[in-house]
C-alpha cells in the first residue's frame, strides 16, 4: 500500500461520501465527479490505462452533464427536506453498515496475505483494440446495438407528448 | 494487508455508499447516482483482480469493464429520461411523493 493508492482513495471516498450526503443536488454530482476523477487515477495505477481514459470521458464528460441536465429539467434542486429522524433513512443507513462490515470481514480474513502480482501487465491501448477487433468482436457488436436502442428510447422517453399540457 | 485487499476494502466501501445513498436519498436523481457507484465499485474490483491475477494478458477483466461501462451509461441515459418523463407527470423527483402503488 503506497502513499499514492492512500491519497487517491482519500479523494475518491471523500467525493463520493460528499455526493451522497450533499443537500444541494448540484453540488452532488459536482462532488461525484471528483469521486470517479480518483476512481479514474487508481484505474490509471493499476495499469489498465484505456479504462482509466474512459471512465473520465464517460463519468465525468457525459454522466455528470446529464445528470444537471436532469436536475435543471426536473427543478429539483432544492426539493429534498431535511428529515431528522426518518425511520427508513436510519435502517438504510444500518443496512449499508451492516454490508459493509460483512464485506470487510470476508476480505480481510478470506485472502491469503502471500505477495501478488510483481510487475504491472500490459494492457495498452493497442493491446486492448486488438482484442475488441479479434476475440470480443461479438460482444462490441451487441453494446453498439444496446447503446443505440437506449439513445432512441431515452429520446421516446423524454421527449413531449402532443396534446399534454404543461 | 496486500494491495489487492486494499482495493477491495476500497471497493467494498464504494459499495456501501452507494448503497446507503440509493436507500436513504429522496431525489430519485440521487438514487440512480448511488446506483452508478454501486456499478463503478464492482468495476474498480475486476479492475483489482484482473492486475493482480496469474494471466493478465488474457486482458478479460479490462475487457468486463469496458463493457460494463458501456452498459452503466445506456442504464443512466434511459434512467435519467424516465425520471423526466415522471417529473412530468407528477411534478416532482420526490420519491416519497410518487406513491400510486402503495398499498
Amino acid at each position: 500500500m503506497t502513499i499514492s493508492f492512500l491519497l487517491l482513495a482519500a479523494i475518491t471516498i471523500t467525493g463520493t461520501a460528499a455526493a451522497m450526503s450533499l443537500k444541494n443536488a448540484v453540488h452532488c454530482i459536482l462532488a461525484l465527479t471528483l469521486g470517479m476523477v480518483g476512481l479514474a487515477a487508481l484505474y490509471l495505477q493499476l495499469g489498465a490505462e484505456f479504462v482509466g481514459l474512459t471512465q473520465i470521458l464517460v463519468y465525468v464528460g457525459a454522466v455528470a452533464i446529464l445528470a444537471v441536465f436532469a436536475i435543471m429539467m426536473t427543478r429539483s434542486r432544492t426539493s429534498e427536506t431535511a428529515a431528522g429522524s426518518d425511520p427508513s433513512r436510519f435502517s438504510g443507513l444500518v443496512t449499508a453498515l451492516l454490508l459493509f462490515t460483512v464485506l470487510a470481514v470476508a476480505i480481510c480474513t478470506g485472502i491469503s496475505s502471500q505477495t501478488l502480482g510483481g510487475t504491472p501487465p500490459e494492457a495498452t491501448v493497442h493491446a486492448v483494440g486488438v482484442a475488441l477487433m479479434q476475440r470480443f468482436i461479438l460482444p462490441l457488436e451487441i453494446i453498439g446495438v444496446l447503446l443505440t436502442a437506449a439513445l432512441i428510447g431515452a429520446g421516446m422517453l423524454a421527449i413531449e407528448e402532443k396534446g399534454e399540457g404543461r | 494487508m496486500n494491495p489487492l485487499s486494499a482495493y477491495l476494502l476500497l471497493s467494498a466501501m464504494l459499495f456501501s455508499l452507494g448503497l446507503a445513498g440509493a436507500l436513504t436519498r429522496r431525489n430519485a436523481i440521487l438514487v440512480l447516482i448511488g446506483i452508478e457507484l454501486m456499478l463503478n465499485s464492482a468495476n474498480l474490483n475486476f479492475i483489482a483482480f484482473w492486475r493482480y491475477s496469474p494471466h493478465p494478458e488474457a486482458l478479460t477483466g479490462v475487457m468486463f469493464v469496458i463493457f460494463s461501462i458501456g452498459i452503466a451509461a445506456a442504464e443512466a441515459a434511459v434512467g435519467l429520461s424516465i425520471i423526466v418523463a415522471v417529473y412530468r407527470h407528477f411534478r416532482t423527483t420526490d420519491l416519497d411523493k410518487i406513491n400510486y402503488l402503495k398499498g
